[in-house]
């Protein structure tokens, strides 16, 4: 790697100056996607901020409706905590199948957020889930926050602080990995609320999307019948060496039916 | 930067630059060669080591993101001339066949132990060793290997200290 300039602040506003004067900044949580980055000359940035020191981001607390989880939490941390798995046990269940127990121990809920990989898990949790994407400057709501392969809402050197999702009646996420990067090939997220289910799909597009015709089919009727040999267009989804917008398409449907038997 | 840190019970203080990996201060600047890098891409474990007690990939963290921490590498499990059980368990079961990835698997036994306890089964076992790549492809020994350390650990000393955050033990 690059020779870079390293902060490790204190305090949230620490952190927004040690970026503002880093020229070309990226902050650091985990770092298991920026490293590997960077390693690959994919990345290379001035100054590395390291949130890793940032008091109060790494809770999780129920609050009605809301289930708070700092943006510091790791995913072994969702994984195994009981108040995830009371709120909503489908977002424990996700973050038990990133990456590996390893990769779980050191990546965060924020930092996932903040990068939005087009195959990435919790951008469809966040998307389904109603979330909102708290930031030291305010906040976005899932549905205006992901804006495509890599782009979010957030502006240069917005720190995301805490997520908070919905709780739903029930949710589920089912997910076909790719064995090697244990990526999402598809993932779709399910989740019903009283004013409807909301789905969102992970891995097949460019990012992160809803699928309208699957939410208007399980809202009349939550069973996996309802949405059997469903497909997704394959326009506009992704086509390269591990599988054909066509092979996507349809597994979004496998995946699609699978999460709403696993919501039951 | 100057970058303080304990490793295998002993304070460590050196200058650091900070894109310098923790494997690499391990192995380069420590000469603490057992830790490995296989893939250097986070995905195969040769590189794992316990970060005060937590199994993480030392090839995919910057040596002053670990500042002030305690890093346990394979030359410091045993704590002492005696093999730690789960290293015993590796010998005894021929867990091995090159040896490149069992630093690695060694430690990921231990993780496997602090997150499901001594009587963890061997299916869990597999499951969990999907981070650790045995380009041997000796997996059936080590998962019995793992089996074995973690019943040679039950109502040891190690065990208290692997288990001190276990969550569904």
């Amino acid at each position: 790697m690059r020779e870079f300039a390293y902060a490790r602040p204190a305090s949230l506003a620490e952190a927004a100056a040690a970026f503002a004067g880093g020229g070309e900044a990226a902050f650091i949580a985990g770092g298991h996607t920026l490293l590997p980055a960077m390693k690959s000359r994919l990345r290379m940035p001035d100054t590395i901020v390291d949130l890793g020191a940032l008091p109060g981001l790494t809770a999780i607390a129920r609050d009605g409706d809301t289930l708070w989880i700092g943006a510091l939490t790791t995913h072994a941390a969702v994984a195994t905590s009981p108040e995830v798995a009371a709120a909503i046990p489908g977002l424990a269940r996700l973050a038990g199948q990133i990456g590996d127990p390893q990769v779980r121990n050191a990546g965060t809920i924020g930092g996932v957020l903040a990068n939005n990989d087009p195959a990435a898990d919790y951008p469809s949790a966040a998307l389904a889930l109603k979330a909102v994407i708290e930031t030291d400057r305010g906040a976005h709501d899932a549905d205006d926050y992901f804006q495509g392969m890599f782009a979010t809402a957030l502006a240069d050197g917005e720190i995301i602080t805490r997520i908070g999702f919905a709780v739903p009646r029930a949710a589920a996420y089912a997910k076909f990995r790719h064995p090697a990067s244990r990526y999402a090939l598809v993932g779709v997220f399910v989740a019903a609320y009283a004013d409807g289910v909301r789905v969102a799909v992970t891995g097949a597009g460019p990012g992160v999307f809803r699928w309208a015709e699957a939410e208007a089919a399980l809202t009349a009727d939550f069973r996996a019948e309802a949405v059997a040999g469903m497909a997704l267009d394959s326009g506009d989804l992704n086509s390269d060496i591990h599988a054909s917008a066509e092979y996507r398409g349809h597994l979004a449907g496998v995946m699609l039916a699978d999460a709403v038997r696993a919501a039951g | 930067m100057h970058t303080r840190l304990t490793i295998n019970g002993a304070p460590v203080a050196r200058e650091v630059a900070p894109a310098t990996l923790l494997v690499e201060l391990l192995r380069d600047d420590l000469g603490l060669t057992g830790t490995h890098i296989g893939c250097d891409t986070s995905q195969c474990g040769a590189c794992n080591v316990l970060v005060d007690g937590v199994a993480m990939k030392s090839c995919t963290l910057l040596a002053v993101q670990v500042a002030g921490r305690t890093i346990t590498t394979i030359e410091g499990v045993a704590g002492s001339d005696e093999l730690h059980p789960m290293q015993a368990a590796f010998r005894e079961h021929h867990g091995l066949q090159c040896g490149f990835c069992t630093p690695g698997m060694v430690i990921a036994g231990l993780e496997i132990v602090r997150r499901h306890g001594t009587q963890v089964s061997r299916e869990t076992i597999a499951h969990e060793l999907e981070g650790n790549l045995c380009r041997c492809t000796g997996y059936i020994n080590i998962i019995k290997a793992i089996e074995a350390g973690a019943r040679a650990m039950a109502g040891t000393a190690a065990v208290f200290e692997a288990e001190g955050e276990a969550v569904d033990a």
